[in-house]
């Protein structure tokens, strides 16, 4: 990744000689201007705010996302780079800075407006109205696995477009020749008939004084010529050597170290804190109060960590110090039966009438489902550098939202937005958490106390008990069936409800469904975590189908395909899952094995696990996943993201659990929220359909399925339905399955 | 004054005993390849070799060293810089993403290989499950570690041949 000079920040206003640039309102006296001089260096073309031809004939694309291991700068590269039809290895990647011209809330809204591939508000990106708009969302996210499918499809595919025909268009009035006799070939102008051929950068100029093409003409996928293709990741070799360059990582002069810690128990406030109890301790700089939280400045982050330790603060109470999960479950419990009775439910979905189709069936079946609170745990703790000078705050960190996060430090501190600096680096790790600036917010508080940078670096402990969780959850249903065993209604209640809308949803073409919730909520703060709402309900979903196939003593594979009725994109994603996972194959005995199909953020994943139970545990040998997002812009990519998904949701399955005991988060480290390792990490085998419809997501869908994939393999292998996650709490022996086993 | 070295390069340095290795390589020395993960030795983030053997610096001070050196993720490449044959398999396999706990990871697979040319599954799992890898990587970790076995058990050949 190219990285921002500072001079790039700090010249606003100063155009460095001899660049020329145009697109979005890159013209004179408008707003782009500014983000020519952001991204721009001498003798280098903007041709507009996604990509820059610099003298030697680079291209470099500017992504407006935080890489964080999901490929997402290699990807958006490639859909510009494909578009305008540039040299490949001649593609650069810079992150967009954190201004307002780069937000993308907008673009992922349009996105959810409209289907057509050029909707209105796409051709106003293009002469900057679209943009200017945005000004105000102060938003730049990266998460809910858009990405690719807004800012790739609606930004980068149609900047390579734009360029490439502006390119062609100035070449044409150079050379004097019809513009439809040249070509664009690997970051080059072609003639063939005079036999001329000169690079892009030869025309970046005279390009500049072409106008924007409004509607230019993107490439069929047959066309496609990197998109498709799986070109090595742009930030993986410098994560083989130690060079790449995370928050954690930067390092300033005069810099000090900071370690924090909040009030256990949320909503709780620093009473008092008795700075003598480390008064005499060695490079100990200063005590900060934050209010709900304290820090401890030092010289090394190792001397900080050692004074917090050893300093004695009081907290308030906040009112919660008697909440235990117990609590918490049974508080959901009683909104759940209160609002059935009250008839108060808020209604999510209905179609038909299910409980009259209830009362006019054969028989019906119930079950409850919990799921437990989680954290993210990212491998690099919570981290942000800041410092405040010259009535400016500069920050360093690795962020979801640099936008987002900017305008809350600049409302914290009393600053135009304009004047925090933000330097985003490379996550490590994301998965929603670094979506939320609590930790940015007490960086810059810290800093403004002190004259120098002070790198603030949270305790693996303080990360896990001051997350933003996963939320925990119950869920009932109830399903009826005619005599033959064909389902006819579906009625499911849950507690709270959050994002994707459509999380709840079941592909199934079940006649009568009502999908309804209460609100029941708790103090423990709420966060995105990878897949949000999906990672709940498709276990619930998922789990609660596999209970009506045994019910009617069908085929788990079978029952889902059948009442999948005619969505052939479900069908053939669910088919290709059991196939190469050889379905009907015998297992061993104590194996066991399990499927799940969902779709999320537009794509639809669906996995078989294969699970050898040994001692009483759960070891899962085999994940067969299907994937269909439509179009696969870099399936090797796309492979990684479902490995990666798969990993995440079983270590959650299997493991995970967070837990509130006197108001507070118990566990605290790997030792008590334990990930799965090397030695239980399954074999996982992806299968990519390119289906063809509306590109989706992949960064989360392949977490959803992986749950119910897998206790519904350990029902197949022991009897055993697991209703409530984690796994670990469960004794896997085997039994007979009995009714008694529905509650 | 405590004297190190880190990566063939001798240090001489002021600082608390007791402080943990790694962060006199991260703070101190300025070499940031070496991650902070969870500091109890839990996740091997932070995995460096002392004396090519993996080692946890979250958790042992720098007044253990000794005279042992210390390598790390800075260190493991050869000295006109070609890339060690893990690191090499870890680009052909497309094995980081976030990248965070690749270090650690690199470390262990090096160690593991220096005294274990032709690694099994099962001594892939014994060395590399105290590295925890938040994106799930390990399936990809596993082949790079088979083919960098490989290579390295190719050049040993290649040598033989020449001799």
């Amino acid at each position: 990744m190219n990285k921002w000079t500072r001079r790039a920040f700090v010249t606003t206003g100063v155009i460095t000689g001899g660049v020329l640039a145009i697109g979005v309102g890159i013209r004179p006296g408008k707003r782009t201007r500014k983000v020519a001089d952001f991204i721009a260096n001498e003798n280098e073309s903007v041709l507009n705010v996604w990509l820059k031809i610099s003298p030697d004939n680079t291209v470099t694309a500017i992504v407006p996302h935080a890489e964080m291991g999901q490929g997402v700068h290699t990807t958006l590269a490639m859909m510009l780079a494909d578009e305008m039809d540039a040299d490949w290895n001649q593609v650069r990647v810079m992150e967009a800075p954190a201004k307002k011209e780069y937000a993308n809330y907008a673009l992922a809204k349009g996105y959810l407006m409209g289907d057509t591939d050029f909707p209105s508000f796409m051709i106003d990106t293009l002469d900057g109205f679209f943009l200017a708009a945005t000004k105000t969302m102060n938003l730049q996210i990266t998460g809910g696995s858009t990405s690719v499918k807004t800012t790739g499809i609606f930004g980068m595919r149609v900047a390579g477009a734009a360029a490439k025909s502006m390119l062609l268009q100035a070449a044409s009035e150079i050379w004097q020749v019809p513009v439809k006799e040249l070509q664009a070939i690997k970051s080059h102008i072609l003639h063939p008939s005079t036999n001329r051929s000169a690079p892009f950068s030869d025309f970046a100029l005279a390009a500049a004084d072409i106008e924007i093409p409004p509607k230019p003409q993107l490439k069929s996928e047959k066309e496609f010529t990197i998109m498709g293709t799986s070109p090595p990741k742009i930030d993986i070799p410098s994560k083989t050597d130690g060079s790449a360059n995370f928050g954690i990582d930067i390092h300033l002069p005069n810099m000090k170290y900071a370690t924090v810690k909040a009030a256990p128990v949320f909503g709780a406030k620093v009473k008092s804190i008795d700075e003598s109890s480390i008064q005499n301790m060695p490079g100990i700089r200063k005590i900060v109060n934050l209010g709900d939280a304290v820090a401890v400045i030092a010289d090394g982050y190792w001397q900080a960590q050692q004074g917090l330790k050893k300093l004695s603060i009081e907290f308030t109470k906040s009112g919660y110090e008697n909440v235990d999960q117990n609590a918490i479950f049974l508080q959901f419990e009683k909104a759940m039966d209160k609002a059935k009775k009250s008839n108060t439910n808020k209604i999510d979905f209905e179609t038909g009438n299910a409980n009259i189709a209830m009362q006019q069936s054969s028989h019906s079946i119930e079950a409850e489902y919990r799921a437990p609170y989680l954290a993210h745990a990212t491998m690099e703790p919570m981290n942000c550098t800041a410092w405040v000078h010259d009535d400016q705050c500069e920050l360093w960190l690795g962020t979801q939202n640099p936008l987002g996060f900017a305008a809350e430090v600049a409302s914290t501190l009393g600053l135009d937005v304009d004047n925090i600096l933000l330097h985003n680096q490379y996550l490590g790790g994301g998965f929603g958490r670094r979506a939320f600036s609590d930790f940015a917010i007490q960086a810059s508080l810290v800093a403004q106390e002190v004259h120098y940078p002070v790198k603030l670096i949270w305790s693996r402990e303080e990360d896990m008990q001051h997350d933003h969780y996963r939320q925990a959850n119950i869920s009932r249903f109830k399903a009826s069936f005619d005599k033959k065993g064909n389902p006819t209604a579906w009625i499911n209640q849950f507690v709270d409800k959050h994002d994707p809308i459509e999380a709840p949803y079941i592909p199934y073409a079940i006649d009568n469904q009502l999908i309804h919730y209460t609100d029941s909520k708790t103090h423990v703060p709420w966060g995105f975590w990878r897949s949000v709402d999906h990672s709940l309900h498709a276990f619930f979903t998922e789990s609660f189908i596999d209970e009506m196939a045994h019910d009617v003593n069908q085929d788990a594979y079978e029952f889902r395909r059948d009442l999948l009725k005619n969505k052939k994109n479900f069908i053939d994603v669910l088919d290709l899952a059991a196939e190469k996972s050889k379905w009907y194959e015998p297992l061993p005995e104590n194996w066991g094995r399990g499927i799940a199909i969902h779709k999320s953020f537009g794509t639809i994943v669906a996995q078989v696990v294969d699970v050898e139970i040994i001692n009483k545990k759960a070891l899962v040998h085999k994940v067969t996943c299907a994937v269909d997002c439509g179009f696969a812009i870099h399936p090797e990519g796309l492979k990684s993201q479902m490995e990666s998904g798969i990993v995440y949701g079983l270590t959650a399955a299997l493991y995970s659990n967070i837990s509130i005991q006197n108001g507070a988060v118990v566990q605290s480290n790997f030792h008590d929220y334990e990930m799965l390792r090397m030695h239980e990490s399954p074999e996982i085998n992806t299968y990519i359909i390119n289906g063809g419809g509306k590109i989706g997501g992949a960064g989360e869908p392949g977490t959803p399925a992986i749950a119910p994939a897998l206790t519904n393999a350990i029902f197949n292998a022991t009897g055993l339905r697991i209703r409530e996650l984690p796994i670990k709490h469960h004794d896997l022996t085997f039994r007979e399955y009995s009714i008694n086993d529905v509650v | 004054m405590i004297s190190l070295s880190i990566n063939d390069k001798s240090y001489e340095i002021e600082v608390d005993p007791e402080t943990p290795i790694l962060w006199v390589i991260r703070d101190i020395i300025g070499l940031t390849g070496t991650k902070f993960g969870c500091g109890i030795a839990q996740c091997g983030a932070c995995t460096v070799h002392l004396d090519g053997v993996a080692i946890r610096s979250c958790v042992i001070p720098i007044s253990a060293v000794g005279s042992k050196k210390i390598t790390t993720i800075e260190g493991i490449n050869s000295s006109d810089g070609e890339l060690h044959p893990v690191q090499a398999a870890w680009i052909s396999e497309q094995v980081p993403q976030c990248g965070y706990c690749q270090s650690g990871q690199i470390m262990s697979a090096t160690a593991l290989l220096s005294r274990n040319s032709s690694p099994t599954d099962n001594d892939i799992d014994q060395a590399m499950s105290g590295n925890i890898c938040r994106c799930g990587a390990y399936g990809r970790i596993r082949k790079g570690i088979k083919k960098a076995a490989l290579e390295m058990s190719e050049a040993t050949s290649n040598k033989g041949t020449v001799k």
